[in-house]
C-alpha cells in the first residue's frame, strides 16, 4: 500500500463517504443518490459492472472503502452518458465514475492488468506527449501492451484494415517519427505540470 | 303546486332536432303517444330544448294542467338546465343515444328502429302514469349548526372553515386540551418552499384563533353519549368527564376524531419496552420538545445521543398478526424531519434511516428528502429484523442493496409506527362471526349487547351500529377516491387521519373539504333535498303499511342505515339520512316501498308496455336494466361513438341495481321477454357502487333468478348480470349483442300473448 493510501485511511478512518466527497470529483453528489437504480438499468455495460453505479454509491455510504477502490467496475464506464441523462437526482454519475477510477490510480490501489485502465493510461501518456493523440502509435502500443509474441499476432492480423487506412490517408506512416503537435508544445506541457502539482497539493492537503 | 296535481295529465313532447326527426317517423310517434300511451297533449318541436321549445312545455303546465311531462328527445343525461320542470313529474325518453345513434341509417333497418322509438314512446308514458311529482316532506327546517368531533388541527380547521362561512360551529374534544396529535409535535413537515426545514407546528395559533371566534363552541374533556336524528335534525348528548350532560341540535356532522399511534409493545422483536433506547416517533418528539434545540438526550442515562436510526415500517405495511397492513403515508417524512432534529443540532450526529420504499407523498415531499440527504442523513434501504438489547441497541438488517446482512449499534433506535384510526366501533355487519352468534338471540327478542373493546365515537342511535362503517384496514370511509369525506351515514363527514392515513397539512386541507359536505347537508337536508349522489333530489321513501310485514329487511339493506324500526318492527324512514338509492324497494318482498317518481309502478308498467311481438316474428325483445351512475352513461357514450346494438333492446334506467325489485324479472319473463339484462357497478371490495352495497345485494338477490326461471322452464341464460364501469364503452354493446345470439340459439320465449 503506498503511503498515501495510508494517510488517507488513517485521516477518515471509518467515514469513507467524508473521504470521498472531499477527494473524489463531484464525490458530494454521492450522498443524493435515491437508490432507485435508473443508472444501472442504463448503462450499456451494466451487465459487465461487479457493482453498478448505484450499488457502488451505497457500498461508499456502508464504508467499504477497499472494495470500492479496487473494483474493476468504474473502469468499464464508457462515458456515453445515458445515466447522466437519466438520473432523476441529475448526478453526475459519469463523473464520478471517472472520479473514483482516478482516485484510486492517485493513491495506487487501482486494479492491476484491467484492460480499460491500461487503455486509460496509454491514451494518456500518448496525448501528453504532444498534446494530440498519434493514433499510429497509439495503435501499435496498443497491440504490443500483452507482449511482443501478441502483439505481432494482433498487428498480423489488423493488417489489411491499416493497409487501407494508409491507401485512403486516415493513417500517416509520417507520424512513426515526431508526428503532430499542439502549436504550443511547451505551453502545452507546463499547463500539464501545473495541473498536476495543483492535484498532488490537493491529495497532500487532505491529508 | 298546481290545484290539480291529483289529477294526472299527460304531456308528451317530441322533440325532431339532432335527426331525430330525420330518423324517425314522428307523426306516428305522436299517435303512438296519444293512443297507447293516453297522453292528454302531444306537441312537436325542432329544437325542444331550445327557449322556445322549452317555453311551449311550461306553457303547457301553466295553463293547460300538464303535471306529467314526457320528453321524447335526448338521454335524460343531456339538456338537464334545459329540461327542469317544477312541480311536475318529469320522464325522458331517449330517442337520440337510445336509438337513432345506435342504429343504422338504412332502409332494411327502418322497421325495427321506428318500433324501438314508439316502444320508448310507450315505455316513458306508462312511467309518467305512474309517478307522481316529489315533494319535500318537511320533516325538517334548517339548523346551520354543525357538530364536529375532535379538537385536533383537522377538527379546528373544519370549525374554523365553516364559521367563517358563517355556520356555527361546536367542537366536542374527548382530552382536556384542543391540538390533538399535532400538539405532541415539536416541529411538523414543511409545508411551504424549498421544503428544507422543518416548520413551527402552528397549533398554538389555531388554538388561539378558534378561542377567539365566538361562532365556536368548545367542549373540553367530553364525548358524544348519543346522537340521534338525522341530518338537518341531530340532537346529540355531550357528556362532560364530570357526568353532566348537555343536548344540542346540529344540522351535520364532522368527525375529525383523528388517529392513535400504533401500540408499539407488539413489537418485542424490536426490544420495545425492554430497552429504554428504542422509543417510537411520538416518543422522540417528546425528546425533542424537551431538548427545545439542545443536544436530544436519550432516556435510559440521558446520554447526549451521537447516532440514532430509524425503522421505517415498523409493524406496518405487513400482513404479520397484529401489524398494520397499510402505509400510513407520513411516516417517512417524520423520519427525514425528526433526524434532521438532529442534523440541524450537530452536523456530526449519525441519522440512519432504514427504509424498504422512501414515500415522501405531497408536493414538497421529494424535496425534503432531498434536503435530508444534503444535510447528511445517510438512507439505507434494508429491513430489521432485529434490535438487540445492550447497553446501546444493535439494529440487525439485512441490506437490500448490498444484499447482506449488517448490524449497527447506535445511541437510539426510533420505531416509525404507523396510524390506527379512531373509528370507533364495527357495524354489525363488520363484526366477527362469534359476535353475529351472539347477536342471533336477539331473534328471540332479546337485545344483545355487542362486545366490542373499542369505545364509540358518535354513539349513534341508529339501528345499524353506533358510529359509521369502516373500510378495509378500519379507516372509516365511503370511497376515498370517488367520494371523499363521504361516510357511508348521510350528514357525517369524516376528515383527517380517521379517513386515511395523513399528516396535519393534508388534514387541514381535508377538513375544509368535510367542513363544505357538512355545511350543504345542513342546507339540503333543511329543503328536503338529497345531497349525494342525487344531488338535489327531493323524493324519498314511503310504505304502505298495510302491506308491510315487519319483515326488517328494508333496514338491514339500506347501505345507510337510513330507516330505523319503530316498537313494532315497522321501518321509520329518515328521510334525510337517505341517498334515493332504492335499495329498500328492491329488498321489500311484498313490494310496499316507493318513492313519488321511481317505485315498483314506474318500472314495471315500463316494462308491460313494450309491445310484444309474436313467438314467430323472429323479433326478440331484451330488457336491460341499466344503473343510472356507470352503467346507463357507458350505454349514452356507445352511443355518442356511433357503436350499433340491436333493435331488439329496451333499456331502463335504474337508480341503482340494488333497488331492482325481483317482481320485475318475473313479470318481464311473463309477459314475454327473452332476455333480461342487468348492468349495475363493480361490487366487493374495490367497489364502485355509488351505494356502496347496492350492486352487492343485488347480485346476492339475482342468485334467487335461477329458480325462477327453472319455474318458468326457462333456460338460465336468459338472465344475466353484468358489472359494469362507465368506462366500459365498447363493452355494453357486445353484451347485448351477444345476449341476441344467445336467443337466437336457444330460441324465444314461449311466453308472448
Amino acid at each position: 500500500m503506498s503511503d498515501i493510501n495510508t494517510g488517507m485511511v488513517e485521516k477518515y478512518r471509518n467515514n469513507f463517504l467524508k473521504e470521498v466527497e472531499a477527494n473524489v470529483e463531484e464525490g458530494d453528489w454521492v450522498k443524493m443518490c435515491m437508490q432507485c437504480g435508473v443508472c444501472s438499468g442504463s448503462c450499456p455495460m451494466g451487465p459487465y459492472w461487479d457493482h453498478p453505479p448505484q450499488e457502488l454509491f451505497m457500498m461508499i455510504r456502508a464504508g467499504k472503502r477497499d472494495e470500492v477502490l479496487t473494483s474493476t467496475s468504474m473502469w468499464m464506464c464508457t462515458s456515453c452518458y445515458n445515466c447522466i441523462v437519466r438520473c432523476p437526482r441529475e448526478l453526475p454519475i459519469t463523473h464520478i465514475m471517472h472520479g473514483l477510477a482516478h482516485y484510486a490510480t492517485r493513491l495506487g490501489i487501482e486494479p492491476k492488468g484491467q484492460p480499460t485502465r491500461q487503455f486509460a493510461q496509454l491514451f494518456w501518456d500518448n496525448l501528453a506527449k504532444n498534446g494530440r493523440v498519434n493514433e499510429l502509435w497509439l495503435g501499435v502500443n496498443l497491440y504490443f501492451m500483452n507482449g511482443l509474441v501478441e502483439g505481432i499476432k494482433v498487428a498480423m492480423g489488423m493488417a489489411g484494415i491499416g493497409f487501407g487506412m494508409l491507401k485512403a490517408g486516415r493513417l500517416s506512416l509520417k507520424e512513426l517519427v515526431g508526428g503532430h503537435t499542439v502549436k504550443d508544445k511547451k505551453g502545452f506541457k507546463a499547463m500539464i505540470k501545473k495541473a498536476q502539482e495543483l492535484e498532488a497539493a490537493r491529495i497532500d492537503n487532505a491529508q | 303546486m298546481s290545484g290539480m296535481a291529483n289529477e294526472m295529465k299527460i304531456g308528451a313532447y317530441i322533440c325532431n332536432g339532432c335527426g331525430i326527426g330525420d330518423r324517425l317517423d314522428s307523426a306516428q310517434l305522436e299517435s303512438t303517444a296519444k293512443r297507447d300511451g293516453k297522453a292528454a297533449i302531444c306537441q312537436q318541436h325542432d329544437f325542444l330544448c331550445s327557449e322556445a321549445g322549452v317555453n311551449m312545455i311550461q306553457h303547457d303546465i301553466d295553463n293547460e294542467g300538464v303535471n306529467r311531462v314526457v320528453i321524447a328527445a335526448c338521454s335524460r343525461r343531456a339538456k338537464t338546465d334545459a329540461f327542469n320542470f317544477q312541480n311536475v313529474a318529469l320522464v325522458r325518453t331517449n330517442l337520440r343515444e337510445g336509438v337513432i345513434w345506435v342504429r343504422p341509417d338504412t332502409d332494411d333497418q327502418q322497421e325495427t328502429t321506428q318500433e324501438m322509438a314508439d316502444d320508448y314512446i310507450r315505455m316513458g308514458c306508462a312511467e309518467a302514469k305512474y309517478a307522481k311529482p316529489p315533494a319535500p316532506s318537511g320533516e325538517q327546517s334548517v339548523n346551520k349548526n354543525i357538530l364536529i368531533a375532535g379538537g385536533g388541527v383537522s377538527g379546528m380547521k373544519a370549525a374554523l372553515e365553516a364559521s367563517r362561512a358563517g355556520y356555527p360551529c361546536t367542537i366536542v374534544e374527548k382530552t382536556g386540551a384542543l391540538g390533538g396529535a399535532t400538539a405532541q409535535l415539536y416541529k411538523k413537515i414543511p409545508t411551504k418552499a424549498p421544503y428544507a426545514d422543518p416548520e413551527d407546528t402552528g397549533v398554538a395559533e389555531m388554538i388561539a384563533a378558534v378561542e377567539a371566534d365566538s361562532n365556536i363552541t368548545v367542549y373540553l374533556n367530553s364525548t358524544l353519549t348519543n346522537t340521534a336524528g338525522a341530518p338537518g335534525r341531530f340532537a346529540a348528548d355531550i357528556t362532560t368527564e364530570s357526568g353532566s350532560t348537555e343536548t344540542k341540535d346540529f344540522g351535520a356532522i364532522v368527525q375529525a376524531s383523528g388517529f392513535s399511534p400504533y401500540d408499539a409493545s407488539k413489537l418485542p422483536e424490536f426490544a420495545y419496552g425492554k430497552n429504554k433506547d428504542v422509543v417510537t416517533q411520538m416518543e422522540l418528539e417528546a425528546l425533542a420538545k424537551a431538548a427545545n434545540g439542545g443536544p436530544i438526550k436519550r432516556p435510559s442515562d440521558g446520554k447526549e445521543v451521537s447516532s440514532v436510526l430509524f425503522i421505517q415500517c415498523a409493524g406496518q405495511r405487513s400482513k404479520k398478526e397484529g401489524h398494520l397492513e397499510h402505509c400510513s403515508g407520513y411516516c417517512c417524512s417524520a423520519s427525514i424531519k425528526q433526524a434532521m432534529y438532529f442534523k440541524d443540532q450537530n452536523a456530526d450526529i449519525e441519522t440512519t434511516v432504514l427504509f424498504t420504499d422512501l414515500r415522501t407523498p405531497g408536493a414538497g415531499g421529494e424535496n425534503f428528502y432531498r434536503s435530508g440527504q444534503n444535510k447528511g442523513v445517510s438512507f439505507r434501504k434494508g429491513i430489521a429484523s432485529e434490535v438487540v438489547d445492550g447497553a446501546n441497541p444493535t439494529v440487525k438488517f439485512k441490506d437490500l442493496i448490498l444484499d447482506e446482512d449488517m448490524s449497527e449499534e447506535v445511541d437510539l433506535v426510533v420505531l416509525a409506527t404507523g396510524m390506527v384510526p379512531n373509528a370507533g366501533q364495527p357495524t354489525r355487519a363488520q363484526l366477527t362471526d362469534q359476535d353475529n352468534e351472539d347477536m342471533a338471540s336477539e331473534k328471540a327478542g332479546e337485545e344483545v349487547e355487542i362486545r366490542i373493546d373499542v369505545e364509540s365515537i358518535l354513539n349513534l342511535d341508529y339501528r345499524q351500529g353506533k358510529d359509521v362503517p369502516h373500510m378495509d384496514n378500519g379507516f372509516a370511509d365511503s370511497h376515498f377516491i370517488c367520494f371523499p369525506y363521504e361516510t357511508q351515514r348521510t350528514g357525517i363527514y369524516t376528515a383527517g387521519p380517521v379517513r386515511r392515513p395523513m399528516d396535519s397539512q393534508q388534514a387541514m386541507e381535508d377538513a375544509v373539504g368535510a367542513a363544505m359536505k357538512a355545511i350543504g347537508a345542513a342546507e339540503n337536508s333543511g329543503l328536503g333535498r338529497a345531497q349525494h349522489p342525487r344531488v338535489g333530489d327531493l323524493s324519498f321513501p314511503t310504505f304502505r303499511k298495510e302491506g308491510c310485514t315487519q319483515c326488517k329487511r328494508c333496514t338491514v339493506e339500506c347501505p345507510f342505515g337510513a330507516i330505523n324500526e319503530d316498537e313494532k318492527g315497522y321501518p321509520i324512514y329518515n328521510e334525510s339520512r337517505c341517498r334515493r338509492c332504492g335499495t329498500c324497494m328492491g329488498a321489500c318482498p311484498v313490494r310496499v316501498i316507493s318513492f313519488e317518481n321511481y317505485s315498483i309502478d314506474t318500472v314495471g308498467q315500463q316494462l308491460k308496455a313494450v309491445d310484444m311481438p309474436d313467438e314467430f316474428s323472429e323479433k326478440p325483445r331484451i330488457l336491460v336494466l341499466a344503473c343510472e351512475n356507470d352503467a346507463y352513461p357507458a350505454l349514452d357514450m356507445a352511443a355518442q361513438n356511433k357503436l350499433e346494438y340491436s333493435a331488439f333492446t329496451r333499456i331502463i334506467p335504474v337508480r341503482c341495481l340494488g333497488s331492482v325489485s325481483l317482481s320485475w324479472i318475473t313479470d318481464s319473463l311473463n309477459s314475454g321477454f327473452d332476455g333480461i339484462i342487468l348492468m349495475g357497478c363493480p361490487s366487493g371490495d374495490d367497489y364502485q357502487c355509488h351505494f356502496v352495497k347496492g350492486s352487492g345485494t343485488a347480485q346476492e338477490r339475482m342468485g334467487k333468478v335461477g329458480d325462477t326461471l327453472q319455474s318458468l322452464s326457462l333456460e338460465q341464460e336468459r338472465v344475466q348480470t353484468y358489472e359494469i364501469s362507465i368506462t366500459d364503452i365498447h363493452k355494453v354493446p357486445k353484451i347485448i349483442n351477444d345476449m341476441v345470439d344467445t336467443i337466437e340459439q336457444i330460441g324465444m320465449s314461449p311466453f308472448k300473448f
